[in-house]
């Protein structure tokens, strides 16, 4: 499976949730697959997807589920001990490893390698770490929306990439339709 | 009331209720008196862009949000600014220490400080400079605009400003 499919099978799952998506191809796929004003996508910026979703989790009460990349992460690899030492018990961060930078060509990364992002995120201590196949990622995804407690996925999936058109929503509208939904569902 | 009580009641009159800090010698004040605060949330980041990361979350969750930083994380942010920051509209009031100004002690400060104005100027960055503590004044007003323009502002503060602070 590769991220496309992983997050085909997640879009039932998530399509209702707050969602901070990551830069690139993930947006791009996650927005042709089920665009929703509970989507907020990173048009630039690399690395910020998991600061951002922390942030906003932190503030208000709805669930927020921060889809970042393997590439991301190492990009803002301290964010993770900023996540563990405020943890925000609505905040789901799930990191689709597929051991390369997909939207620049697929080029591998170091968690594809020798690195373990799920141990990583364990040393910077972060407590409910789960690191899971690609097949399982929907079914952990979920199980972790049930529950009252901040969680970091790690889901390790094949890279590739699927053919999809760029976003053309402009910047401020993409969080403007964003803002409207957090505070409809905080009202 | 202290400069730094000054500043932080400022930023809680004007419903800033997280703020992100990277420390500076000039900063630590300040730094203290944002952490003793009932009304903000204060959270310490690893490096400016990932503080800006974390304010622009609280932003969209409703919560109004600052960062507290060195001149040199300029440098650092460049893109954060421009493609997070300025493209989505989020308003962020970056207090920000103006080292290697006069009356700096380490040089190397100074080889940041050159480019400081010229780098906010390029990125059409509304920028003030405090260099008298009556300068403080301005500071309910610049945090006005910021959210009304929903535009990040640099507030330059350097030694002169906080010498007795």
């Amino acid at each position: 499976m590769i991220r496309s499919d992983v997050l085909k099978e997640l879009q039932p799952i998530i399509s209702n949730q707050l969602v901070v998506c990551n830069i690139g191809l993930p947006s791009q796929e996650l927005h042709n697959l089920d665009d929703q004003p509970s989507n907020f996508y990173m048009l630039g910026t690399m690395g910020l997807a998991s600061s951002i979703g922390l942030g906003l989790a932190l503030v208000q009460d709805a669930k927020v589920i921060a889809i970042d990349g393997d590439g991301s992460i190492l990009t803002n690899l301290c964010t993770l001990t900023t996540i563990a030492n405020n943890p925000a018990d609505n905040f789901i961060l799930l990191i689709i490893d597929n051991g390369s930078y997909g939207s620049t060509g697929d080029q591998p990364t170091y968690a594809g390698m020798k690195t373990s992002l799920a141990q990583m995120a364990d040393a910077a201590g972060c407590e409910n770490v789960i690191e899971c196949s690609a097949q399982d990622t929907a079914a952990v995804v979920k199980d972790a929306l049930a529950h009252e407690r901040m969680t970091i996925i790690v889901s390790k999936c094949e890279s590739g990439n699927i053919k999809v058109p760029v976003i053309d929503l402009d910047a401020p509208v993409i969080r403007h339709r964003f803002m409207e939904e957090v505070a409809r569902r905080n009202s | 009331m202290s400069i730094n009580e000054k500043i932080v009641a400022d930023f809680v009159r004007n419903k800033i209720e997280f703020v992100t800090t990277v420390p500076c010698k000039q900063l630590a004040g300040v730094i203290e008196e944002i952490g003793r605060s009932d009304a903000i949330y204060h959270i310490p980041s690893n490096k400016e862009d990932e503080g800006m990361g974390l304010c622009a979350g609280s932003y969209m969750g409703g919560k109004r949000s600052a960062i507290i930083m060195q001149n040199t994380a300029i440098g650092v942010t460049i893109n954060t600014l421009v493609t997070l920051i300025q493209y989505y509209n989020i308003p962020l009031p970056m207090l920000i220490s103006y080292r290697g100004e006069i009356g700096e002690l380490i040089a190397c400060q100074v080889e940041m400080a050159v480019h400081t104005k010229a780098l906010l100027a390029q990125m059409n960055i509304p920028t003030y400079h405090f260099h008298e503590q009556s300068d403080v004044n301005e500071l309910d007003g610049i945090l006005k605009f910021s959210f009304m323009a929903k535009k990040p502002v640099a507030i330059l503060t350097d030694a002169s400003f906080w010498q007795g602070a």
